[in-house]
């Protein structure tokens, strides 16, 4: 069996691994570096539990190559956090009551930051719309939604705010 | 491209009971089209190429396909432009359902590929999933099949040998199954560039948002002096591959682009379907939504038209 040598950036973090091509990238996460807070759920590219950014685009890690992946900047939710610091999302996810199980939540919080990047102030309509692709069995979607909306307007209130109030509040 | 799904493995038959674990291949990643076109003609019958992979890919992790060797395209340039020259949008095999969606010159004159683009799949599958890859594919119920059909697009796909570029309506041979050639790479998607008095709508009906289409209709429509000069409507999920209603188009063409004329070339394409019954409803219904996504995509269509004179 040949394996392939495989360079990726993890949450900033270059990792190398050796793999068989038919590794998929979900795997190389859990298995190889043991990031396992990236879950894989239906595994057929239907419910999007295992979202993760891969250069910048939200993409299912079940339904991609850990070659595929190779010299790519990969980001999961466990590069989210700042230190002890919750993302904007998580926080609202916490606050918002934005889960039950939590299966689906790193997918979800992934497929949001995505979607907060491509459109900073979405419509609850276009909230929805962005996160199609992952699937929730436990909440309904409704306090993912509002999860979703309080992160919006705090990191828009972030990004338009002077510097240095941003700077003594944090 | 495929032989159509043959054979769904059944527990036990693959190691460990994993359906889900991809069989072994070789993977190769070359740096040029021409690198991969020499692979494809001294590996033929055994490499499969690799776009998006969001079509692929869950094949062979069902191992519905098992090919020995993926030829992956991420690192060709050039192949996912989207260029207006004075015939023709061209559009590159390696665009991306999204950037198809979002492109300024589709934003502005083609609505239709809008729509379609902006619903398949999912958020993920269009940031990955590419028009090449979708359509050399060939699922019975894919979307861009109907759109290519209706206005009639053709396909470009080169080997070492050279290029050629087909016709989409001798293209969609059956199931999972086109006039590809194993040893060809789909290049390009050329659509006839939208004159004045065009009009183009793709109606899309799905159990939910993602689904794949219970049946979808493409419509395309030319007016001059208040009468249809030409129509193409385009069929998808309800046949072994998607179809052109050339009933339909027939029923339309000459005529005044009136309700009743509409609902007559509705029940033409449901007259030509051939749907099976399944998860997403029985034969009949099928065939009466068929009737109505026509008539549905052919008022917006016309709509269209009137609004581009």
């Amino acid at each position: 069996m040949t394996t392939t040598h495989i360079t990726v950036t993890v949450n900033g973090e270059a990792r190398e691994a050796d793999v068989e091509p038919r590794l998929l990238l979900v795997h190389l996460l859990r298995d190889v570096f043991g990031l396992t807070g990236t879950h894989i759920g239906c595994d057929t590219s239907n419910c999007g539990a295992c979202t993760i950014h891969v250069n910048g685009e939200s993409a299912k890690s079940c339904t991609m190559l850990a070659v595929q992946a190779d010299g790519a900047e990969l980001k999961t939710i466990e590069g989210m956090a700042d230190g002890a610091t919750l993302h904007p999302l998580q926080q609202a996810f916490w606050d918002q009551h934005g889960l039950q199980c939590g299966f689906c939540t790193p997918g979800m919080i992934m497929q949001a930051a995505w979607l907060l990047g491509q459109n900073p102030a979405p419509s609850d309509q276009e909230v929805r719309e962005g996160i199609s692709g992952n699937l929730c069995r436990c909440t309904g979607y409704v306090n993912i939604v509002k999860a979703i909306q309080q992160a919006a307007g705090q990191l828009s209130a972030a990004e338009s705010a002077p510097v240095v109030a941003a700077e003594t509040t944090s | 491209m495929e032989s159509g799904p043959p054979h769904r493995p059944r527990r036990g038959e693959e190691e460990d009971g994993r359906a889900m674990i991809p069989g072994q291949f070789e993977y190769v990643r070359p740096a040029s089209l021409d690198d991969v076109l020499a692979i494809l003609r001294d590996r033929e019958g055994e490499a499969k190429v690799l776009s998006g992979g969001y079509s692929l890919l869950p094949l062979i992790k069902l191992r519905l396909a098992q090919p020995g060797l993926l030829v992956d395209l991420r690192d060709i340039g050039g192949l996912d432009g989207i260029v207006e020259t004075d015939d023709h949008l061209r559009i590159g095999g390696r665009a991306t359902h999204r950037q198809i969606h979002e492109h300024p010159i589709t934003r502005q004159r083609y609505p239709m590929l809008v729509e379609l683009a902006g619903g398949i799949g999912d958020p993920q599958v269009r940031n990955w999933g590419t028009i090449g890859g979708s359509v050399a594919h060939a699922d019975p119920a894919s979307d861009w099949p109907a759109a290519l059909l209706a206005i009639g697009g053709e396909i470009v796909c080169r080997s070492a040998g050279g290029e050629r570029t087909l016709d989409a309506r001798s293209f969609f041979v059956d199931s999972f199954t086109t006039a590809i050639e194993p040893t060809e790479v789909l290049v390009e998607i050329r659509l006839p560039r939208r004159p004045r008095g065009v009009g183009a709508a793709y109606t899309k009906l799905e159990r939910r948002v993602g689904d794949f289409a219970t049946t979808g209709v493409a419509a395309f429509i030319s007016l001059a002096d208040g009468r249809i000069g030409r129509s193409g409507i385009g069929v998808t999920g309800v046949a072994e591959a998607p179809f052109a209603a050339t009933e339909a188009e027939s029923v339309l063409v000459g005529g005044a682009p009136t309700e009743e004329a509409f609902r007559r070339a509705g029940e033409a394409a449901a007259a030509q379907s051939r749907p099976a019954a399944d998860i997403r409803g029985p034969v009949e219904y099928k065939r009466a939504m068929v009737a109505e996504m026509t008539v549905r995509s052919l008022r917006k269509a016309v709509e269209r038209a009137l609004a581009y004179a």
